[in-house]
């Protein structure tokens, strides 16, 4: 399983790479296996205030439904609209061309909440 | 998680690198590759179904097909030597216990029923138990394995010592399988053609293995529960606990092509006549989806501001251009085919339009059905 080491995570299986007061959010390798393969995805609008570990969207798969939360807070600047199209990409390459959200942080401090790859790696098993 | 019981194929099902999850007591794969690789394979080419879970009950006596008769809504003693049948066990209101399949072999009975049903079938089976009847459980110890899809019969004939093509749909035969005796039947639950192998569970890894090792390369993929779902449903199959229940009737479930009314009295026949004569129950309609958010079981469903009814199953349909596909029990007045109604997804509505069913049928070849 692909846990990258320079991502913070969620307990709830999201990743977060922070970028100044930036932050872009997906789910995490193991997530997207968890899910299966992911048919639809509903994401926030551009301009939404988001808190912490909120309920942001949902994620489709062939057999669940599942919440997306997001693991910082703050103001949605950019969602992936390319992932409308092509939803496998949060299968086939969680990381990278299937990332979900840009947040501009409301505050940065938030990131102490989450986990390193090491710390994440312990809780992302069956 | 480790109190399901294992299939003779568990094994293989680690070795594929199976997600494995509990399914009717048994721990059973729901996934090999992913569910949409699987369906493809099915629909394109062949999978390889290991459904050892199913429970397999063997029925020896002179008295079984009138017994049986007695019990089920569909006929049992008109079954031709080696004829599989759909049925459904009732109770006193019409309700399900369990939908099944009869194979009748020369000297005994197969009744193949769902796993999660197979411990109060056999209950509800020896509590009616009378005449010159006798049952014998294999649920756990037999193997069942389905091999399923446009190339499944091809694949097939390459292990078997008779002629596959004889085997009419909804028949059943005896015969070897890489040396090992095997009832055979052309029977399945994908919409697709094929077979499915009864044998002993300590005969199945090697047939398993081998069947795969032979036809990987033109295409057999193994597949588990999730594309079985999905293929169930784009082929208009009710699936026991979803469209039909102890409290949602064959009748209801659009089953009455199996109901037999002019067999002398069989349980829930009384409530199955009445309803269908006063024909205002709810019923089990197909639901497609206009946009691109799926529909649940359990999700409600509108007509305008009135709740009519509510999911049952739902999914992608890759069959069916990707199209969100749903089953519903509504009301009657929601169920014509081209109603508009509304499905209401995370307290939003979305539309919906009652479809016939089955959403998916195969191109026919030149295979005779009896059903």
């Amino acid at each position: 399983m692909n846990i990258p080491s320079d991502l913070l995570y969620s307990k709830e299986h999201e990743w977060a790479k922070v970028d100044g007061e930036i932050a872009t959010i997906g789910i995490t390798d193991f997530a997207q296996g968890s899910l299966g393969d992911i048919t639809f995805v509903e994401l926030p609008k551009v301009g939404a205030k988001v808190e912490q570990f909120s309920n942001v969207g949902v994620i489709e798969s062939v057999k669940t439904v599942s919440d997306l939360y997001t693991p910082l807070g703050g103001e949605i600047v950019e969602v992936n609209t390319a992932i409308d199209a092509d939803p496998a990409a949060l299968n086939t390459d969680p990381y990278g061309s299937g990332w979900l959200i840009k947040i501009k942080l409301s505050d940065t401090a938030q990131t102490q909440q989450l986990l390193n790859a090491a710390a994440y790696t312990d809780i992302a098993h069956d | 998680m480790t109190s399901e019981r294992r299939t003779a194929l568990h094994e293989e099902h680690l070795a594929l690198h199976a997600r494995m999850v509990p399914f009717g007591g048994f721990s059973m794969p729901v996934q090999y590759e992913g569910i949409l690789k699987e369906h493809d394979a099915v629909r394109h080419r062949a999978g390889l179904f290991d459904l050892s879970h199913m429970g397999q009950f063997i029925l020896e006596g002179s008295d079984v097909a009138t017994w049986a008769d007695g019990l089920t809504i569909n006929e049992v003693a008109t079954m031709k030597p080696f004829q599989a049948r759909y049925n459904i066990f009732c109770n006193a209101n019409g309700g399900a216990h369990d939908d099944v399949i009869f194979y009748r072999l020369p000297d005994r009975w197969l009744l193949v029923v769902n796993a999660s049903n197979a411990d109060k079938m056999w209950a509800h089976l020896n509590a009616h138990r009378s005449g010159d009847v006798r049952l014998r459980s294999l649920h756990g110890d037999a193997a069942l394995i389905a091999i399923q899809g446009p190339l499944a019969l091809e694949m097939l004939q390459k292990h078997v010592d008779i002629d596959l093509a004889t085997i009419k749909y909804y028949f059943c035969a005896e015969a070897k399988v890489d040396g090992v005796p095997v009832t055979l039947a052309r029977t399945g639950y994908t919409g697709e053609d094929g077979f499915e192998l009864f044998l002993p569970g300590d005969r199945a890894p090697a047939i398993w293995r081998a069947l795969l090792a032979a036809h990987e390369g033109e295409g057999l993929a193994p597949c588990g529960l999730g594309a079985r779902d999905v293929l169930r449903l784009e082929a208009g199959m009710p699936l026991y606990g979803h469209e039909m229940t102890e409290e949602i009737t064959p009748v209801q479930a659009g089953l009455t092509w199996a109901l037999k009314l002019a067999k002398p009295e069989f349980i829930g026949k009384a409530a199955l006549a009445k309803q269908l004569e006063e024909d205002s129950y709810s019923r089990i309609v197909g639901l497609k989806m206009a946009g691109r958010v799926g529909a649940r079981e359990g999700y409600p469903v509108f007509s305008g501001d009135v709740r009519v009814g509510e999911i049952r199953s739902g999914s992608i349909a890759p069959a069916v251009g990707n199209a969100n596909i749903a089953t519903a029990l509504v009301a009657k007045n929601a169920a014509t085919i081209g109603t508009n109604l509304q499905v209401e997804v995370r307290g939003e509505r979305h539309d919906a339009t009652v479809v016939t069913m089955p959403f998916y049928k195969r191109q026919k070849t030149e295979r005779k059905g009896d059903r």
